[in-house]
Formats: structure tokens, C-alpha cells, sequence
């Protein structure tokens, strides 16, 4: 390992494309991660005190969001299923 | 000032305070560090990659309030994504892979190196306007003069000396700052 200096052009160039940028989708879904919690854990704590929304969302998770007027993203219903085994 | 401004411990304490647009700020400003740890350093696959990227920032978001220091977020993202990418090489039985030289480089040698480039793009976010994006788009996203130009409605000509003077400003920004990873010429 050599110290000297440093940042000529070629090394700066180097290093900016060591960090291409992660896929937009990905970037979007973390980002999203707040607002997902929340949407989770509103519809589970609807789940808990509501049991004929809880049959309803244990027979047909889908449908039953859809009349409950919940817009769920389709990729929050693996989280979402799970959370609601545990409620 | 603008969110992408901000120090990381002010960042990190918008986040814990319920702050969305600051949460969105964290992910993007550590979303290329943790994509390279899982796809450059520990090569996942893109799957797996996926997965543990999604992973690091839901437990990023989890145990924020566990954070001793906000000013050392980075370095425990560091840490949580180089768990999370043994965890998984671990349960596809590639653990001994995350030993061996990558490129020549070892493992920590490669994150050296990534935290070196994240002192650069944290310098870059001091740039004049356009300047972070015409280096961003040339060198990280290989877009052509024309690409760039089109994109910033700025005629093509003048990209490559724009550049050139960012390359500049870029390398005042860093003066004075010592490199903590050089690699050998071999390399």
C-alpha cells in the first residue's frame, strides 16, 4: 500500500465507477419503506380489533383490501401476510 | 438547505424524528455504497443482491434508535451489509468465497476503496450545479457527450471541457484530505 497524492483524473475516474447507481426499483422500494410500514401495520391493527375484517382478509387477503378500499402494493403482500399470521 | 446537503448525523436524527423526504435522502445517498458492497465486493447474484439491499435498509429503518453515534451511520450500514451478504453467501454455501481475493483486491481493501469513492461523491454534492450530474452520467452511467447534453439541455460540444473543469473543482474539494487507500500499481 503506497500514500501519494492522490486525486489525479484517472484515479477519480476510477473510483466514481466503483459506485455505479443500484437499480432505480430498488432505490424506490427502500424509499418507500416508511409508508409501507405504516400501510402494514395500520391493516394489521384493523386486522386485531376487527374480525369480520380479519375472516374477511384471512380468506382473501386481496379482495378483502380491495373492499376495504386499501391500495396496497402487490409486493407489501408477503409482509403483509405475515404480519397478519401473527396477529 | 437542501436535503442532499446535509450532514449524515443530521440526516440520521430527520430520519428517527418520522421525517419521509429524509429517509428518502438516506436511501439514496447509501444506495450505490451498499449496491457495491453486495454486487462488487461480495458479487451476489442480482437476486440475491436484491434481497439483501432491501434487507439492509428495512433494518437500517428498524434500528435507527440503536445508532450510538449519527455521525457514524455509514460505517454501520458498512458492517450490517457485509453480515447481511456472508449470511447469504453462508446459506448458498459460498461462505468460502467471501475469503477469497476479489480482482486481486482483498475484501477489505475493496471497501477502502468504495469509502474512498463515497468521500468523493460526498464532495461532489459541494459541486456547481450540473457538475456532479455531467461527472455522474459520463463516468458512473458511461452516457455519451450527446446523452449528457440532451439530458442537461447543454450543447454537446462543451461536455467534455465541462468535465475537465469538474474534474477540477472535484480534485480542489478533495485537497488536503488524505486518501486512506491507495492500491499498488499491480493491481
Amino acid at each position: 500500500m503506497t500514500m501519494m497524492n492522490p486525486y489525479d483524473e484517472e484515479r477519480l475516474a476510477r473510483l466514481l465507477r466503483t459506485l455505479p447507481p443500484a437499480p432505480e426499483a430498488w432505490v424506490a422500494a427502500a424509499q418507500e419503506l416508511p409508508r409501507a410500514r405504516r400501510e402494514i401495520d395500520e391493516i394489521a391493527a384493523r386486522a386485531d380489533a376487527d374480525h369480520e375484517f380479519r375472516a374477511a382478509v384471512t380468506a382473501d387477503l386481496e379482495a378483502a383490501l380491495a373492499a376495504a378500499g386499501y391500495e396496497v402494493d402487490p409486493s407489501l403482500l408477503p409482509a403483509l401476510r405475515a404480519r397478519l399470521e401473527s396477529v | 438547505m437542501s436535503l442532499g446537503l446535509i450532514a449524515d448525523a443530521d440526516l440520521v436524527a430527520r430520519c428517527r424524528a418520522g421525517d419521509q423526504q429524509a429517509w428518502a435522502e438516506l436511501v439514496k445517498r447509501f444506495s450505490r455504497y451498499v449496491y457495491a458492497i453486495t454486487s462488487r465486493v461480495y458479487r451476489l447474484s442480482s437476486h440475491d443482491a436484491e434481497d439483501v439491499f432491501q434487507d439492509v435498509f428495512a433494518r437500517t429503518f428498524e434500528h435507527l434508535d440503536e445508532l450510538r453515534d449519527d455521525a457514524s451511520v455509514r460505517p454501520w450500514i458498512a458492517t450490517l451489509t457485509r453480515r447481511l451478504c456472508v449470511d447469504k453467501l453462508r446459506s448458498g454455501g459460498r461462505e468460502q468465497l467471501v475469503e477469497e481475493p476479489l480482482d486481486g483486491v482483498g475484501t477489505d481493501d475493496a471497501l477502502g476503496e468504495l469509502d474512498e469513492a463515497m468521500a468523493i461523491h460526498d464532495a461532489m454534492r459541494t459541486l456547481p450545479e450540473h457538475c456532479a450530474e455531467i461527472l455522474d452520467r459520463f463516468f458512473t452511467r458511461d452516457e455519451s457527450y450527446k446523452t449528457i447534453g440532451e439530458a442537461l439541455d447543454l450543447p454537446p460540444g462543451t461536455i467534455a471541457s465541462r468535465i475537465s473543469r469538474c474534474l477540477s473543482k472535484l480534485r480542489k474539494q478533495l485537497e488536503g484530505r488524505k486518501p486512506r487507500f491507495q492500491p499498488s500499481i499491480d493491481q
